[in-house]
Order: C-alpha cells, then sequence, then structure tokens
C-alpha cells in the first residue's frame, strides 16, 4: 500500500468529517472562466480527479497543480478529467494558469467562499482556504477515493493513479 | 535481465536504486541508499546539485546515489533534451559526466550547447546529437518518470531515502541520511 492512501478521513482540525469511499459526490456548479461554468455532472460516464488546493500561486517547482500538469497523460490514459479548485477568483485562476500553461480547468468556489469545499469536507474555517485535498470520483458520482495532505506537503499522485487502476479492474471484471 | 518500472512494479523498485537499469554512483550494497528523481533544467534540482556532491564526499563508501529522469517539460522545455543528451552520453559510457555538466551549466541546454559538452567529453558529439534528435532515449526516461510518480515524487528534486520519500529541505538532507544510516 503506498503510504498516502494509509491517510485517515478527517481533516486534522477533526471538524468535518471528509466525504469518503462510497459516498455520492455532490454536485458542483462553478466558474471555470470568467464567463464559462463548469458542472461535474456533465463528466458523468468518466472517472473524475478532483482536486482542492489551498491557493493559486504555491512557489513553482513544488507546485501541486503544475506537477499534475505534467502528469495529464497519465491521467488521460484512464480516460479521467482532472479538476482543479480553490477559493480564489477567476480572474486569479486565469492568471496563474496561463502563467503556469495548464491544460485543465480550474474552479473558483469563491462565492459563497468555500461553498463547494464545505460541502467535501475539506475546508479549514481558520484559514479561510481548503484542505489539499484529493478525491478520485467514479463514472457513476461515486466517490471511489479520497485524501487530505498535510497543508505543506504535495501529495503527488500516486494514490490518485492506484484508484484509477483500481476503477479500471473494476470496470474489466 | 533489465529491470523496468512498469506497471505492477512493487513500490520498492519505484524508491530503491535498481543495480540492473539505474546510473548509479557508489555501492549498492552500502547502507544508504538515496534515489533522486530530477530535471537539468530545473533550478531546486540545480540548488540541490552541490549539496549532493557534498553529501558524496561525506558519506564516501556509506552512501550508493541513483539519479533518475522525471523532466517538466511544460515548465522546461529544454528539460527532454538534456536528459536525452545525459542518456546518450551513458550509452557512450559517459552519463556522470554529462549529468554534471548539464546542472552546471543549466542555463546553457540548447542543442548547440549539448554538441559541446559531448565534444568537451571526447564523446561522439554527432551519434549524440542525432540520437536526441530522434528521441533514442525517450522510452527511458518516460519509464523513470511513470515509475516516479507512481512511487510518489511530487516535484523536483524528490529524492528517496532507503525507500522513503524525504520530505524536508535540501539543506538537511545530510542530516537525514545520517539518521538513516544510524
Amino acid at each position: 500500500m503506498n503510504k498516502d492512501e494509509a491517510h485517515n478521513e478527517m481533516n486534522p482540525a477533526g471538524r468535518r468529517t471528509v466525504l469518503s469511499r462510497g459516498e455520492a459526490a455532490p454536485d458542483i456548479n462553478l466558474r471555470c472562466t470568467p464567463d464559462q461554468w463548469l458542472s461535474l455532472k456533465e463528466l458523468r460516464g468518466q472517472p473524475v480527479i478532483l482536486a482542492f488546493y489551498p491557493a493559486d500561486w504555491s512557489p513553482v517547482c513544488g507546485d501541486q497543480m503544475a506537477l499534475y500538469n505534467e502528469i495529464l497523460s497519465e491521467f488521460q490514459q484512464f480516460n479521467a478529467a482532472l479538476i482543479g479548485i480553490s477559493v480564489d477568483g477567476t480572474w486569479c485562476h486565469a492568471a496563474f494558469a496561463k502563467d503556469r500553461k495548464l491544460h485543465f480547468p480550474l474552479l473558483a468556489d469563491f462565492e459563497p467562499k468555500g461553498a463547494v469545499a464545505r460541502l467535501y469536507g475539506v475546508y479549514r474555517d481558520d484559514d479561510g482556504v481548503s484542505e489539499r485535498a484529493l478525491f478520485v470520483i467514479d463514472p457513476e458520482g461515486i466517490i471511489s477515493w479520497s485524501y487530505v495532505s498535510p497543508m505543506g506537503v504535495n501529495p503527488g499522485a500516486a494514490g490518485i493513479i492506484s484508484a484509477l487502476e483500481e476503477l479500471q479492474q473494476r470496470k474489466a471484471a | 535481465m533489465i529491470e523496468t518500472l512498469g506497471g505492477g512494479s512493487p513500490t520498492s523498485i519505484l524508491t530503491l536504486p535498481a543495480p540492473r537499469r539505474d546510473h548509479i554512483r557508489g555501492s549498492i550494497g552500502a547502507p544508504i541508499k538515496m534515489l533522486e528523481y530530477g530535471d537539468f533544467e530545473c533550478p531546486f534540482c540545480g540548488h540541490a546539485y552541490p549539496i549532493v556532491k557534498m553529501i558524496e564526499q561525506e558519506l564516501g563508501d556509506n552512501l550508493c546515489y541513483a539519479f533518475r529522469h522525471f523532466p517538466l517539460t511544460n515548465m522546461h522545455p529544454r528539460a527532454e533534451h538534456a536528459a536525452e543528451a545525459a542518456e546518450a552520453a551513458g550509452a557512450q559510457g559517459m552519463f556522470w559526466e554529462m549529468h554534471d555538466l548539464l546542472f552546471e551549466n543549466q542555463n546553457a541546454l540548447e542543442e548547440e550547447d549539448l554538441a559541446r559538452y559531448a565534444a568537451m567529453l571526447g564523446l561522439n558529439a554527432r551519434r549524440l546529437i542525432a540520437e536526441v534528435l530522434a528521441g533514442a532515449y525517450a522510452m527511458r526516461i518516460r519509464e523513470d518518470f511513470k515509475g516516479g510518480i507512481r512511487g510518489g515524487v511530487n516535484g523536483t528534486p524528490t529524492f528517496f531515502i532507503n525507500g522513503i520519500r524525504y520530505d524536508g529541505a535540501d539543506d538537511e538532507l545530510l542530516a537525514a541520511l545520517t539518521r538513516a544510516a544510524a
């Protein structure tokens, strides 16, 4: 087992239970650009990787979103869609995505602030940002894996790939 | 048989030096095993490079050090060719010499620079550049990269000490390695 998978399902503050395997993923309908919206429902039929992160503009080479951008082709081999989500607004996301040349959508959980993060149990009230949290959602919209990383630690993608492999095996069985 | 990092590999091969496939400095039997996933154009890897050199001197025969490629090609457009050049130099017996030159010249990684480094090392520069342009070692580099993702690499550089990802600062790497030996 990868060490990423061994994490518990409570967030570090222990205040709210993080949604976990077997639960239906609450629908999301947020702006992905200043004039476009994206909903989770639109992506039914394929696995979805939902990556909550605290804020745009963390340091370059250790940046989680930039790392995922580099391994998009790996995710695509599983026909999986990757979505980043933070409380930053769409203009901030747009500038960040342009600077880092990101090729996947960033959703703005901006108004009401953090509402979606709260639904998934990964909002940090004290900090006003979401946890660094990952959800892999199956093609039917059920959460098949979730993980909350310590704030300062980029979780990488090993856990995501394992979860996608499991979904693929389930489909093949 | 050459070991590979394909699907279904045990996690250990993704995080520990593999003697039959990796570029290794030091003895595979050394008590401290350090595996780096790095990118020749990454400034953080460049920062870590002299620290790793110092660590190798400090730990001597107690260290086995292996390097795998993790080029972040969106961020670093010259990283893939630089990795190819290191592998192509390796095919002519000089992986580590090229590895060092690339890290010492991170701001000069264009094709003509790679050819110049090959010539400096006395390698067949024409062959090296032809292999770089043909992507002769692209599969190998991709395998390193995919193995890194599965092993838990979360940016560059990522170091694994005796199979465990090291999440601390580069400057404290020696202390962590020394603890691993204890």
